[in-house]
């Protein structure tokens, strides 16, 4: 999409972050090159202390990259006046790991905040809010303090504050890691669907694939302060080709390797739908002794995603295949 | 045997004990008034400036929080008696309640500034780096996150200061100014009536009582972080 004559995008350039000086100095991210395309999911996955806080705080200026440029909109942050940065930042919201709402304000002020900054009356401005909250499906809470609610309910609120002044992205640090599976699916929803509906660009950091998988439509895998791996979700997903990418989505494969008999195999879902029974008609149609070694599946909008690790016994390994083969199943041998 | 001493009854008759209750009100609010004025913007300041604040200043950090130091450690008798001569500067007078409030003014306001600063040190990082990312102003954080966000605890910051403040203010009588301290030195202990000093330690109680007991409850009221 075009906006003032200009491609809607986050371009990275080259941007390197160091903290400290001399010897003591650490580099948190080194010469990242990353563009961000209008209307994506976009994922950034990496291990604690790769390097993820860094990067999409470099977004937003709310870290400086010692090198590098940041450009949004065809903007150059680097360019801009501190007030122009304030105004370019109201175009991109952030949620956090810790919520980070304002404990002394109820739900609705929380959701006001960005607008009372921005200069909006007040009425408008609640009115606005109250939409928002309709959105993340807490309107009935906007009385409540932020200590008063659960922790996916804090980051409902904390959402609707982000997309307040009507930004066209969203940063989302470790947005499901403080939240159980269940709440961490209904975000990952509300942010598919913030997505779809708003047409909102989301940068979503995370240290787990399931939700990369999940949500993403493309994904930079950050190791040690650099990109290692970037590409479609799909591709990376099924077909890892870095040390890391492969450590990141095939975590039990090494325990799998141990186990000596028969045949290995990991099945990839990428959203097909949930209702399919993949496993049962290995075994019925098969008539294989199928063993699970890992399962990770995750049900989002009725579709499947995630992977399935089995052990088949040689025997049975060929009629296996031939009706994977026959059936478009995405898998890959693991022996 | 009488319950009071003669000359107890007549300051109460005359009224004396009752002005000296409302001298050290006086003196404590009004100089707590002005150390907040003095005081809250330099501990703002303090922790925005400061290594892990906002807006990183260290020079000005450090000339800050060297001149709180200095007054934070001179005791109170010798602060008032050296800062006299600003008194008599600033109200025309180094004698009297007036030039009193000068010198506690002068003595709370560096411990006012500290105490807000901690208050505020309180604040959640990730709060701020939140309103940061939403384009706030450092004056907007500072009006709109800090200071609300650590509300409850400027105010029990706000209690404790008045208590020093009241304890300070008792020494008023060494230059010429009232309230229950004068009263009991005056009238107790010079003229050797120990009820008198008793009366005045009790009624000090009662005000201090009175002070934290509204003060915390306000600073729950005001509190969202608690259940109710
Ligand atoms: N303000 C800072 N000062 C000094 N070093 C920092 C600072 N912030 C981050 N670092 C360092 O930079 C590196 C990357 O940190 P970062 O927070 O970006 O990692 P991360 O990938 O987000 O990790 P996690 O998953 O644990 O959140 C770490 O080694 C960290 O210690
Ligand atoms: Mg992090």
């Amino acid at each position: 999409m075009f906006y003032n004559g200009v491609q809607r995008m986050i371009e990275l350039k080259n941007i390197s972050k160091t903290y400290g000086k001399g010897e003591k100095a650490i580099t948190a991210i080194k010469e990242v090159n990353i563009t961000i395309n209008d209307g994506e999911i976009f994922g950034i996955i990496g291990l604690s202390g790769a390097g993820k806080s860094t990067l999409v705080r470099c977004i937003n200026f709310l870290e400086r990259p010692t090198t590098g440029d940041v450009i949004i909109d065809g903007k150059n942050l680097g360019q801009l006046s501190t007030k122009e940065l304030l105004e370019a930042r109201r175009n991109i919201g952030m949620i956090f790991q810790g919520f980070n709402l304002l404990e002394q304000r109820t739900v609705l002020k929380n959701v006001c905040f960005p607008l009372e900054i921005a200069g909006v009356k007040k009425a408008d401005a609640e009115k606005r809010a109250r939409e928002l909250l309709q959105l993340v499906s807490l309107a009935e809470k906007e009385k409540s303090y932020p200590s008063q609610l659960s922790g996916g309910q804090k980051q409902r609120v904390a959402i609707a504050r982000a997309l307040a002044a009507n930004p066209k992205y969203l940063l989302c640090d470790e947005a499901t890691s403080a939240l159980d599976p269940d709440t961490t699916r209904s975000i990952l929803e509300l942010m598919k669907k913030i997505n779809k509906e708003l047409g909102i660009t989301i940068v979503v950091i995370t240290h787990e694939m399931s939700i990369i998988d999940s949500i993403c439509d493309r994904v930079a895998v950050l190791d040690k302060s650099v990109v290692a791996e970037m590409g479609d979700v799909k591709t990376v997903f099924a077909n890892p080709q870095s040390d890391i990418a492969k450590k990141l989505v095939l975590p039990e494969v090494k325990a799998a390797a141990e186990i000596t008999e028969g045949k290995k195999v990991r099945i990839v879902f990428n959203g097909e739908s949930s209702g399919k029974p993949v496993l049962a008609a290995i075994i019925l149609e098969c008539g294989a002794a199928v063993n699970i070694l890992h399962a990770d599946t995750k049900d989002i909008d009725g579709k499947a995603y995630g992977q399935l690790i089995i052990q088949i016994p040689f025997e049975s390994y060929d009629r296996v295949k031939a009706y994977l083969d026959a059936n478009s199943i995405e898998y890959s041998e693991l022996n | 045997m009488k319950i009071m001493s003669d000359l107890l009854s007549q300051l109460i008759e005359k009224g004396v004990l009752q002005k000296g209750i409302w001298e050290t009100v006086y003196l404590t609010f009004v100089s707590a008034f002005f150390s907040y004025i003095i005081g809250l913007p330099i501990g703002i300041l303090l922790h925005v400036t400061g290594s892990d604040g906002i807006k990183p200043i260290p020079w000005l950090n450090k000339v800050l929080g060297f001149i709180v130091n200095i007054f934070r450690s001179i005791p109170f008798v010798i602060l008032m008696v050296a800062m006299l001569p600003v008194a008599k500067f600033v109200v025309g007078t180094s004698l009297g309640n007036k030039a009193m409030i000068v010198t506690l003014i002068i003595a709370a306001a560096p411990y006012v500034a500290r105490m807000v600063e901690s208050s505020i040190k309180e604040v959640d990082k990730g709060v701020i780096e939140a309103a940061q990312s939403m384009g706030t102003s450092n004056f907007k954080i500072i009006w709109k996150v800090l200071i609300p966000e650590s509300k409850p605890s400027l105010i029990v910051g706000a209690v404790i200061s008045l208590v020093t403040i009241l304890g300070y203010s008792a020494m008023a009588g060494t230059i010429g100014g009232g309230g229950l301290g004068t009263i009991a030195i005056n009238y107790g202990y010079q003229r050797f009536n120990n009820d008198i000093i008793w009366v005045c330690v009790v009624l000090t109680i009662i005000i201090v009582q009175l002070i934290q007991e509204l003060g915390m409850m306000l600073a729950h009221k005001t509190d969202k972080r608690i259940n109710k």
